[in-house]
């Protein structure tokens, strides 16, 4: 018994290291990964007539009125892109940041049930959610393919993209990290405190408006200039407007190196700070939530 | 075989008693200034003892404190204890769905939960698909699945079912379907709670059987929390005995279920007119019972077979019309051997104000010998207004005898005789 090599698998205790992301664990528990993203995608419109067209039909009407109010009443300018095309892509893009963010802010709350009875690597949750969400973007970036060559074909000086189309994929991937940072982030004040929650959700309403969706950020500029430090100051902002420049490729879209840079770096630092407070939050949330 | 598999040392666990509110922003805004000076947790020095029905003196609680105790490889190591007494926490901690405030636990090989059975059953997806998710949450990976699917619907016996959404199942099917993926789990360690208690007598029984099956055939490690004594008795081989969040004793299987049930019991040397761990409105209370035989001399200890007499005295505050006494009759592992109530018998007894007596009449006490412990259950009006209910109110040692007048002093069995005779015959 007084075996001073003591080889053990794994030690339980309050201890804690700053980053303990076990990728091996998370590899061992891939097959969990794949059929929590197909649990998600497959159950969603389970017993629905409609199905999968819930898809289309959201993000279709939500652009539906904002091209009504935004564009035909307040009249605001979205360059050579028609507007319902610039705000159909703008609603997915940022749909897909919200879906990214809520689930994983609300990864405890949800899953309590399955946490408090079994472990496993608690980030295959929203890693989960992340790519499930994935399919219902790719999904609705179809409809927004299928504006495209129908105003291809109907409009005469419509805008064609370029080599910049390859950043589509990135800006995705870079919604996804934010939508996972921010997330974590938030998820670890909601285990105990339920007023981040009800902040949340009225705040990513607030915050789509600040965010360049339903405007390009230089009609703003025109507009009320004493006010648009306000959306320059969002890395949001420039996400959303990158992935319409990539899309479109136009000069009424800004787009620069050094702010796809910026938003790359605080991506990044986000993501780590997330990762971090999810860790601690993972051991012990079961107590507080 | 005598590895340690399993290593607990010092655990403790913390608990805030209470509600989430402005004192526990307060609180943690304390632990983490402390914590930025590189101070120790100021709440750690605190806490009361889990007693649940004690008064909530302080914020603090150990659900756990100090627990110590280690596992070999192939061990069923059986944990009881009273509600509360901290056997979930362990449980909790030991699957790694929270820390303990202190300590550590160490283990060298893989801990599988079977905390309760069908965890993330969606009721969308059907029986074979949650199987794969089941099982996928529990540990397992696709291929591993894949090799046991036939074995695993074939265990589950829902195999008409299998391609149905489990909505559709009944709660049993559900549970049989969920038990069936955590038996053919292969972690190295499995740690179980209750699950036994769902289920019919058949599956039961296949449960148990599959349990004995992990730790005696595959040399696998199982932590079994029950409050069933007699499958304690009979899968584990040691038992871990908890009180108030510590272990009150680790070792010897029938040791261990025999103090849980003397921890049980301490109240029995008590004066039964000083008992508080009573129900019922008090109206009229049980204060003493005593043995009589038939000529009326008190006597200590009953003997099986003869005349027998038990007085309960009580002592009522009021004029009861309609009483009904109830007795049960329980063995010593607290399971409940037989018991009478005239409530089936189609008469009422009727209490003056004042003290008085109820006897309960044996012409021939149908007992073998043994020890019997007797709850006394006082009720008004078809039962549905109760009086006084003691449990283990009084423990009678029932004496062998000659039962059959044979001549013979019976065995102790510690059960109800039956009457019958045996007669041969012959074909020729």
């Amino acid at each position: 018994m007084n075996r001073k090599d003591e080889s053990w698998l794994f030690e339980i205790s309050s201890k804690r290291k700053l980053i303990d992301l076990n990728f091996k664990e998370i590899w061992r528990y891939r097959d969990l990964l794949v059929l929590f993203v197909k649990r998600d995608i497959v159950t969603v419109y389970k017993q629905t007539v409609l199905g999968p067209l819930w898809f289309f039909i959201q993000p279709l009407f939500t652009s539906v009125i904002f091209t009504l109010i935004f564009n035909k009443v307040a009249g605001i300018d979205t360059g050579a892109i028609p507007a319902l095309l610039f705000n159909l892509s703008g609603i997915t893009a940022w749909n897909y940041f919200k879906v990214c963010l809520n689930g994983t802010a609300s990864t405890f709350k949800t899953n309590k049930g399955i946490f408090g009875k079994v472990y496993f690597p608690r980030f295959i949750v929203p890693l989960s959610k992340v790519i499930s969400n994935l399919v219902k973007l790719g999904i609705q970036l179809l409809i927004v393919a299928g504006f495209y060559v129908y105003y291809y074909y109907t409009l005469p000086d419509m805008v064609v993209p370029d080599w910049h189309l390859l950043l589509v994929p990135v800006y995705i991937i870079i919604m996804a990290i934010y939508g996972l940072g921010l997330g974590m982030i938030i998820s670890t004040m909601t285990t105990k405190y339920r007023d981040v929650s009800i902040l949340l959700g009225f705040a990513m309403q607030l915050l789509m408006y600040l965010s360049a969706v339903p405007y390009p950020i230089k009609a703003l500029k025109t507009k009320v200039p004493e006010f648009a430090w306000v959306v320059d100051y969002n890395p949001l902002a420039h996400i959303i407007e990158g992935f319409r420049f990539a899309l479109f490729e136009t000069d009424d879209l800004q787009f620069n190196w050094v702010i796809f840079g910026g938003i790359v770096g605080l991506g990044a630092v986000l993501f780590l700070i997330g990762l971090v407070l999810f860790n601690r939050t993972e051991k012990t949330f079961i107590d507080t939530v | 075989m005598s590895d340690i598999i399993l290593k607990a040392e010092n655990i403790s666990k913390q608990y805030r008693l209470g509600l989430v509110g402005l004192g526990t922003v307060r609180h943690d805004l304390n632990r983490f200034w402390h914590r930025i000076r590189g101070k120790e947790d100021p709440y750690l020095t605190i806490g009361a003892v889990n007693d649940r029905s004690g008064k909530a003196t302080q914020d603090y609680v150990w659900a756990l404190r100090d627990i110590n105790f280690e596992v070999k490889q192939g061990e069923i190591l059986g944990i009881i204890g009273k509600n509360g007494a901290g056997k979930s926490t362990l449980l909790k901690l030991l699957s790694r769905v929270t820390t303990p405030t202190t300590g550590v636990i160490k283990s060298r090989g893989r801990i599988a939960s079977l905390l309760e059975v069908g965890t993330g059953f969606h009721p969308e997806l059907t029986g074979r698909e949650n199987i794969y998710l089941n099982g996928a949450i529990l540990g397992m990976t696709r291929s591993e699945i894949d090799a046991k699917i036939d074995e695993i619907i074939d265990f589950s016996g829902c195999e008409m079912y299998i391609d149905t959404p489990t909505k559709r199942y009944s709660s049993g099917m559900t549970v049989r379907l969920g038990f069936a993926v955590a038996a053919h789990l292969e972690p190295d360690i499995l740690v179980v709670d209750e699950v036994l208690a769902v289920g019919d007598a058949e599956f039961q029984k296949k449960a148990i059987g599959k349990m004995q099956d992990i730790s005696s055939g595959e040399g696998r490690t199982v932590l079994f929390v029950s409050h069933n004594m007699g499958s304690i008795k009979s899968l584990c081989s040691s038992c871990m005995l908890m009180e108030n969040g510590t272990i009150d004793f680790i070792g010897d299987t029938d040791e261990a279920v025999s103090r849980y049930l003397e921890v049980n019991r301490q109240h029995i040397g008590v004066d039964l007119s000083k008992r508080t761990d009573r129900s019922g409105s008090g109206d009229a209370r049980i204060y003493n019972i005593t043995y009589l035989n038939d000529k009326g001399n008190d006597i200590t200890s009953p003997v099986s077979g003869e005349p027998l007499t038990i007085r309960f005295h009580y002592q009522a505050d009021r004029e009861v019309q309609k009483a009904i006494m109830g007795v049960a009759f329980f063995n010593k592992n607290g399971m409940a051997v037989t018991g009478i109530n005239n409530d089936e018998h189609g008469y009422f007894l009727e209490l003056k104000k004042g003290e008085g007596y109820i006897d309960l009449v044996f012409d021939r006490l149908h007992l073998y010998a043994g020890s019997y412990y007797l709850t006394s259950i006082l009720s008004e009006n078809d039962s549905k207004e109760q009086l006084d209910i003691v449990e283990d109110a009084a423990v009678m040692e029932v004496l062998p005898g000659d039962f059959w007048k044979a001549g013979k002093n019976n065995r102790k069995r510690n059960t109800p005789v039956i009457v019958g005779t045996f007669k041969s015959g012959s074909y020729k």
